[in-house]
């Protein structure tokens, strides 16, 4: 993984002076705190509804285990003793002191992380597929490209004022796992028909409450052209993006505005007069980053491990965890473990400092030091050699993390919602709780199959509700929070918009509806076909019918 | 609203025309994009210097066919989150090779100080009640730069890396 050189190390603790000398100017009033707003939010600070919240970056989700253990150092010294992952890769702390804060990020400093752009209206941090580099599917590792994009990001002086938050989402793999044409750029690597790897581009998705799948602008751009290419969506984005409408600033809303294909012939305008060869890195500088990603040195194992077949033989529960949590990895005799943080009644992301201690030192010892964050709210140790996934099972179940759930239907995405959240509507957490425990008996979740239900606590849509197989929106009449549910959205490879099926649901109500909906596909569903396979065959009738009867 | 220029604090010498006014033949004068369309020929004969001052919503290629006549351009921050003008910036030194002064103005805080050089300002009209400290301590407070082809700080490029 990648490792701060002098450069790296430089400017992140400039950049934490930086925001020491901001904050002492904010306490002792130079800065009034609309003129601090954008400057602790590029910082990643917000005002929550009773604290401050430091949202703190995980470049592309990757982490080591000096890292982790610094993560649940600052939860037990400057928080109340744990973190949220969140749908972006990254981590948030809800309780810090405003005047904490530089301290923090200097103690992040010193394992070379940082918050750096983890909110504010410029380019937020940049996100992956949470197996890149060692999916069995991958055209190509897009951390290198990641890497090059978060450092060309941090604090670009052109486009750090945009008229909104601007994500970017990279995959190498044919399957989506990391939703790009749900972000304002996504990025595919593939291969073209000479064998070269390059991007296939997409440019306009988003959630909010304007959903958007982003639109194709470009099938094949050369690896080395991407910075200048970037540039151009950037500045036509910067310069056209309206300002007038915060709702309406997203450049979604530009794309669809002008056309996607008008957009591109803008793009491709800009891009074709931008000085590219002096934006793009030389071929040097990309490989000195490419070589931090090289894959380690795996032990050469055989594909099947014996052991391991009579354990799952034996132990029911442990197989059935490595059926659902252990992906197939692309080197023989290696699995990926993925790690729920989603126990049943739980709070989905949430970790105590003692289980990101625990993480941290079970992938020291089983995953060569790698821990990888999903924007499921979920932890990865990539590199597990499957002769020890039975040891590391036992351990992760002595810390309450060996939940087998994985893409079942309590391992549900939520926002933090009206609990912590200043933006929000309605609470996410009660709420994904109660479906978990209704839902959340093992031997009925592996019954009913792949499911993914993700709960927003306001239209801003933080739990990609719309990309949900069950998608629940958290609103407010009156003073009464009541629930929206939509059904077929997916954020995958086939990526779709759910669709709202009616009138919405109390709290009360809520759980008993989307027990309906999962009993009514229980009824219809053939060949086993999964909700959203059988959802795209059936449509919403029969779940409208059966949900809206019984209420 | 003092005008910083090369890190001190500098008497502007340029008086911006209004709209009902002729335009001087002497004196360094800012006029309105409209101004310098109309009265190209005018500008073009005076014996002093002649600047303009864009809308940020102009697109720089308005004033490619005056860039001969021009010794200033002043670009608007009509609030210091309204980023459109570090675009015009960018495109006016890298894609139009505009060498005259870059001036910006409206809401410029001290925070920005940094991006601003970088994109290719060189003066700026800062918002009354910044000290000159702290302006000159935030320009230099990032010494270090990702991005390629930006002035100011130390790019990657110049880094041994």
């Amino acid at each position: 993984m990648y490792r701060y050189d002098e450069f790296d190390a430089t400017f992140v603790r400039q950049r934490v002076d930086q925001f020491r000398g901001q904050v002492e100017r904010r306490v002792n009033g130079e800065l009034s705190e609309e003129e601090f707003r954008p400057l602790r939010l590029m910082n990643g600070l917000y005002l929550q509804l009773h604290a401050y919240m430091l949202r703190v970056a995980v470049p592309y989700g990757t982490l080591n285990s000096a890292q982790m253990r610094k993560l649940a150092f600052i939860a037990d010294t400057y928080d109340r003793g744990y973190g949220h992952f969140t749908t972006r890769q990254n981590i948030q702390y809800n309780w810090p002191r405003l005047p904490d804060v530089p301290d923090i990020l200097e103690h992040l400093a010193e394992v070379e992380m940082h918050a750096i752009q983890t909110s504010g209206n410029c380019i937020r941090n940049v996100t992956a597929d949470h197996w890149a580099g060692v999916a069995a599917d991958e055209a190509e590792d897009p951390r290198p490209h990641a890497e090059l994009m978060r450092q060309w990001s941090s604090l670009h002086p052109e486009f750090s004022f945009l008229p909104r938050k601007f994500k970017i989402a990279v995959t190498g793999a044919s399957a989506d796992r990391a939703a790009i044409r749900y972000h304002d750029i996504g990025l595919r690597l593939k291969k073209n028909g000479q064998g070269e790897v390059g991007f296939e581009v997409f440019a306009g998705g988003g959630m909010g409450r304007t959903p958007m799948l982003a639109p194709r602008v470009r099938d094949w751009l050369a690896k080395e052209d991407l910075l200048p290419y970037l540039e151009a969506i950037m500045r036509v984005y910067n310069l056209h993006g309206r300002r007038d409408n915060k709702y309406k600033a997203r450049i979604k809303i530009l794309v669809h505005a002008l056309g996607a294909e008008e957009f591109t012939a803008q793009v491709e305008r800009e891009y074709a007069r931008i000085d590219a060869p002096h934006i793009e890195p030389e071929q040097q500088e990309l490989k000195r980053i490419a070589a931090y990603f090289a894959p380690p040195d795996y032990d050469a194992l055989p594909g099947d491990d014996p052991a391991l077949a009579l354990r799952l033989e034996k132990h029911e529960d442990f197989a059935g965890w490595v059926e659902r949590n252990v992906s197939a990895h692309r080197a023989p005799g290696y699995g990926i473990v993925n790690i729920s943080l989603k126990p049943i009644g739980g709070i989905p992301g949430d970790a105590s400092s003692d289980q990101m201690r625990a993480v941290a030192d079970l992938a020291e010892t089983f995953s060569l030091d790698e821990i990888r964050i999903s924007h499921e709210q979920n932890l990865v140790l990539p590199n597990v050699a499957k002769r020890d996934l039975f040891a590391l099972w036992q351990s992760l179940g002595e810390h309450s993390l060996a939940d087998a759930n994985i893409g079942l239907a309590s391992d549900i995405i939520a926002c933090p919602g009206l609990d912590y959240c200043g933006l929000a509507t309605a609470r996410s957490i009660p709420i994904a709780q109660d479906i978990s425990r209704r839902l959340g008996d093992p031997a009925r979740q592996r019954e009913i199959g792949d499911m993914k239900i993700k709960i927003s606590g306001c239209i801003n849509a933080c739990g990609h509700h719309h990309a949900g197989h069950i998608g629940i929106l958290g609103l407010e009449k009156r003073g009464e929070e009541y629930y929206q549910i939509t059904l077929g959205g997916s954020g995958d490879e086939r990526a779709s918009v759910g669709e709202i099926i009616g009138p919405g649901f109390s709290a009360e109500n809520l759980t008993d509806a989307v027990e309906t909906i999962v009993d009514t596909y229980m009824g219809l569903r053939e060949n086993g076909e999964t909700f959203l396979e059988a959802y795209r065959r059936v449509g919403p009738d029969p779940f409208k019918e059966a949900v809206y009867a019984t209420h | 609203m003092p005008l910083i220029r090369n890190g001190e604090i500098v008497a502007d010498t340029w008086r911006v025309l209004e709209e009902v006014e002729d335009i001087p033949a002497e004196g360094d004068v800012i006029v309105s994009l409209e101004r310098l369309k109309n009265s190209t020929k005018q500008i073009a004969a005076r014996a002093d210097r002649t600047g303009v001052a864009i809308e940020n919503s102009a697109d720089p290629v308005e004033l490619e066919a005056h860039l001969a006549h021009l010794d200033l351009i002043a670009l608007e921050f009509p609030a210091f989150t309204d980023g459109r003008a570090y675009s015009q910036a960018r495109r006016l030194r890298t894609q139009y090779g505009f060498t005259g002064e870059l001036r910006a103005r409206g809401n410029v805080l001290v925070d920005q100080a940094g991006f601003l050089k970088q994109v290719g300002f060189d003066s700026f009209e800062v918002t009354d009640g910044q000290s000159l400290e702290i302006w000159n301590a935030s320009a230099r407070s990032m010494t270090l730069t990702y991005q390629r082809g930006y002035d100011g700080g130390q790019a990657i490029r110049e880094f041994a890396r």
